[in-house]
């Protein structure tokens, strides 16, 4: 069971959020994906694989990543947890959107 | 004392600097690939390099079913080819895997669901599966402990039932797979992980591995949830994430369920083994983990919905519990074959339903390896599916891994 500090709400429980994953550094929003080659290739790469080299998706290890406190401030918030024994390292300051 | 006329199941051969085929994995999947390149291609000059032990991965850590109940015609086609092997193993392997036939049966909560289900049913009748819809009485005769009357949140509507779905000894696939393939020449290397993959021009040439290098043609990996981190050591980035995936054995009692039943609203699948416990699994624990460790929060919900179908197990104490690294694709299913690096291909992203494609992957990665062409079935399960906007999702769940 995780216990997740929600910069808002303080230490909560894992039922109260939602997994969004790893944090994703989105491409430009307005590239015309139908003229550039390398504007489709940076969605696939952030929607589907590692986003930035320094967070790949799936480590061993620390994982930079995002959950959505829906049971709570209802706001998204960003934390480090190493996936190999579900330790939350660092906490950051909660985002919006 | 003991069994010491027992031979050991596999050799200890010393290995060799060069092998045609390195398979990196000794799960089911590679094993099961070693067998058919061995008894369908004669190709036995491989190496199978396992980083942990024969068994200790989730070929081992399952709950044992298998079953082809799929709607699209990719992931149908692969699970039932699966069913038609599975039965001819035993004989095939000279080891007892106990299949047991003793049909699958999943639960609809509404009609809708029930109308989806029919769907998913009428698909499987065109691919030559018999399949049934059952309701009411057939149902219950079907299951007879199956609580249908109590007031219940998801009352079940009907089921979609497979006779031929089952349960399988698990722990022998990987063993029987590993013994055939030993005696036919194939050497495999216990406690030999690979520490990198020597690429030049764009070519396979060798694996590292802390006994010394071998030279090899080329290389298969299938290690589940240890994909990214293999795939790494050949520089590519995979759309797969690692879960936890949880599994639950209860006391053993006297025999009160035949059937395989999954629970939809939720998931929570359950068996009862031939030694008289049940076997239960559930969803993943919904988020990216190596750990082998589950949160409590998924063992109620698994519990709670089993108790829904069958209120007598609240009686029943947990004797064993465990978890496996699962590796979940964007769409939720397998990518098998041929990588951008010429002698390089890979199976992964089973997620938790690798196990009861085990025979069929193996079948089709041996006549990938021995003819170097993707064979029919396959070819829709692509590494670049993802880019090309091919995905096969079977759920619509989209690129959320968790959610699959």
């Amino acid at each position: 069971m995780l216990l997740i500090t929600c910069p808002h709400c303080g230490p909560r429980d894992e039922s109260e959020f939602s997994y969004g994953g790893a944090r994703r550094i989105w491409p430009d929003h307005d590239a015309n994906l139908d003229q550039t080659e390398t504007a489709m290739q940076d969605w696939h790469q952030t929607l589907y694989l590692s986003s930035t080299p320094s967070n790949p998706s799936n480590p061993s290890g620390p994982l930079t990543e995002i959950w959505y406190h829906g049971g709570g401030c209802e706001c998204w918030v960003e934390i480090i947890r190493n996936t190999k024994d579900h330790s939350i390292s660092n906490r950051q300051k909660g985002h919006a959107s | 004392m003991g069994n010491k006329r027992w031979p050991a199941i596999i050799a200890t051969p010393e290995m060799r600097s060069s092998y045609d085929t390195v398979i990196i994995g000794g799960g089911g999947h590679g094993l099961a690939t070693a067998h058919y390149l061995a008894k369908n291609h004669g190709i036995t000059d491989v190496a199978v390099l396992e980083g942990s032990w024969i068994g200790g991965g989730n070929t081992a850590r399952n709950t044992t079913i298998v079953r082809s109940d799929y709607l699209l015609n990719a992931s149908f086609g692969l699970k039932n080819f699966a069913l038609k092997l599975w039965g001819e193993l035993s004989q095939e392997l000279n080891f007892n895997l106990m299949y047991e036939p003793r049909g699958y049966v999943d639960l609809a909560h509404s009609d809708g669901e029930l109308e989806h289900f029919t769907i998913r049913a009428n698909a499987m009748r065109l691919g030559g599966a018999s399949v049934e819809i059952l309701t009411g009485q057939a149902l219950q005769d079907c299951v007879p402990e199956l609580d249908l009357n109590s007031a219940a949140r998801f009352p079940v509507a009907g089921a979609l039932f497979q006779p031929a779905g089952g349960v399988i000894r698990h722990d022998a696939v990987a063993w029987g797979f590993a013994r055939k393939a030993s005696q036919a020449g194939i050497h495999i290397f216990q406690k030999t992980p690979v520490t990198k993959i020597n690429i030049t021009k764009d070519k396979v040439n060798s694996v590292d591995t802390p006994q010394g290098r071998i030279n090899c043609r080329q290389v298969f990996i299938s290690v589940a949830g240890a994909s990214n981190q293999v795939a790494s050591l050949a520089g590519l980035d995979l759309p797969i994430h690692s879960i936890n995936v949880q599994a639950f054995v209860t006391e053993p009692v006297k025999p009160a369920l035949k059937t395989v039943v999954n629970y939809n609203a939720g998931l929570s699948y359950i068996s009862q083994t031939a030694k008289g416990e049940f076997v239960l699994g559930g969803a993943s624990d919904g988020y990216n983990s190596f750990a082998r460790r589950g949160s409590f929060a998924r063992i109620e919900d698994v519990l709670a919905r089993a108790l829904q179908m069958f209120p007598f197990l609240s009686r029943l104490r947990l004797m064993r519990h465990w978890s496996g690294t699962a590796d979940i694709s964007m769409d939720g299913n397998a990518i098998i074959g041929q990588l951008p690096i010429d002698g390089l291909s890979i199976n992964c992203g089973w997620g938790y339903a690798g196990f009861k494609a085990t025979p069929a992957v193996g079948h089709q990665m041996a006549e990938l390896l021995a003819n170097n062409a993707t064979p029919d079935l396959i070819k829709p399960f692509t590494y670049d599916r993802f880019a090309n906007g091919a995905e096969i999702d079977d759920a619509g769940a989209g690129p959320y891994p968790w959610h699959h």
